[in-house]
């Protein structure tokens, strides 16, 4: 992975925060606000090595609490945990599956908002949260797991197109090769 | 095991955490507001791109509607005009009973429109971004409101921008009475949980215990807290409900103002 898809990844959570905090007409639509955050993650998790991971996760957590009222850097632990949990155990996942990118993308967006609160919950703010939050967390997850495949789709061809082709193994092996004439 | 490049990884990003979580408050505030200029050119980038769509859309209206627009902003002028007139007359009547009879004259609000930038990512508060800050001479606890009603207070002032926090949010509760009382029964607006997916609902709590307010009757700000002068309107009763024994009513009051379509608001200054 090159510097420049970090990048890639790193303004993507920019933008991701940014989308958050913008009123489309779904939000509008569905009362909610998507966050697509932690289906980024998932990608993350998935697709880079760890110094990407926390990057993405730390600029992607500030960003988002600099737009919110919430305590600053709270939310970059949930979607730290998401990717870290993910990254371990990727060697299970059938990643290039978009079924398992929806489930994972469901998975994450609902855990992220979960955990964001708890967090919260635990160092005193008390958020607004009623029946009326189930479901938006339902949405939440749902949005966010029908948004991860796409996202993959996206960031997959972002990232193909900065990096160079995967140099394809020829048959043709160099010291096998007979030498004829005069040595 | 721990020397494994996650476990580095996943302990770092957990140090960090604790260290940006016990910032200061102003610290931490200040950090948000730089971290928040990131995300200026994107707003600026919206807002250009808003006008090229409307100019766009200008050049394609046909003439016909512009000029039936042009009629109809023409007569509701007039109105208007007829309107501000009949008030001056009020203002100078009621300037000259108040001086007559020694009360405390009344200033005219200050009010700058300010357009809502952003709203919360978080489906968990209520608080939108507007484009006035300190070069403007914004400053926390400022009134916000609409040609409606009240929609809440300033938080946080940043140099270009600012954070409103919106009523109904926990973080922002208002001195209110019900008007058509004749005690004038004063309660606080405070977010109501169970209608988080309708942002116009608050609760009116503390309410005394022989409040007789009805459904339909108009709530305004009673002046008292410091931050909202009196008299604002806020919504109207829906419904009331004794609680605690009879020591006390609540009731559900319908913000006037439309916070689904926020799109520009007025910030009092004092």
């Amino acid at each position: 992975m090159s510097y420049l898809n970090t990048g890639i990844l790193a303004l993507a959570a920019y933008l991701a925060a940014y989308l958050a905090s913008c009123q489309t007409p779904l939000s509008h639509w569905l009362g909610v606000q998507i966050d697509l955050r932690p289906a980024l993650l998932v990608y993350c998790g998935l697709r880079t090595e760890w110094a990407t991971l926390a990057l993405v996760s730390v600029l992607g957590g500030l960003w988002f609490d600099a737009l919110s009222a919430n305590r600053l850097g709270i939310s970059i632990l949930p979607l730290f945990v998401i990717a870290f949990l993910v990254h371990l155990n990727r060697g299970l996942i059938l990643r290039e599956q978009q079924y398992a990118q929806f489930v994972l993308g469901i998975a994450a967006s609902a855990a992220a908002p979960v955990l964001t609160i708890l967090l919260m919950v635990g160092v005193g703010q008390v958020p607004l949260i009623g029946w009326g939050s189930i479901w938006q967390w339902l949405i939440m997850a749902l949005v966010g797991g029908a948004l991860t495949p796409a996202l993959f789709w996206v960031l997959e061809r972002f990232c193909r197109a900065f990096t160079y082709p995967a140099v394809s193994e020829s048959s043709f092996r160099p010291d096998r090769e007979i030498k004829r004439g005069r040595v | 095991m721990f020397r494994r490049p996650q476990y580095l990884a996943l302990m770092a990003v957990v140090l960090l955490v604790l260290v940006v979580l016990s910032l200061p408050i102003q610290t931490a505030t200040q950090l948000k507001l730089a971290l928040g200029g990131f995300f200026l050119p994107l707003i600026g980038l919206t807002s250009s791109s808003r006008s090229v769509a409307r100019q766009a859309e200008g050049t394609v209206v046909p003439r016909r509607m512009l000029l039936d627009q042009i009629d109809d902003l023409k007569r509701e002028n007039e109105r208007l005009r007829l309107q501000l007139m009949q008030s001056n007359l009020v203002w100078q009547e009621n300037l000259t009973l108040r001086q007559a009879f020694g009360w405390k004259q009344q200033s005219r609000w200050d009010l700058r429109l300010a357009r809502v930038t952003l709203r919360d990512p978080a489906n968990w508060w209520r608080t939108i971004q507007i484009d006035l800050g300190q070069r403007d001479g914004v400053v926390t606890n400022m009134p916000v409101m609409t040609s409606e009603g009240l929609v809440g207070k300033v938080q946080r002032v940043g140099l270009w921008s600012s954070q409103v926090v919106l009523i109904g949010d926990p973080n922002c509760r208002v001195s209110a009475v019900v008007e058509d009382e004749k005690d004038q029964d004063g309660g606080i607006i405070q977010a109501d949980a169970s209608s988080i997916l309708d942002p116009s609902i608050v609760e009116l709590t503390f309410l005394g215990g022989q409040s007789k307010a009805k459904a339909g009757a108009l709530v305004v700000t009673s002046g008292q807290g410091g931050v909202f002068p009196k008299g604002i309107p806020i919504g109207k009763v829906i419904e009331t409900r004794s609680v605690g024994f009879g020591m006390s009513t609540e009731a559900r009051v319908k913000l006037s103002a439309n916070f689904k379509h926020l799109d520009y608001v007025w910030v009092k200054f004092p």
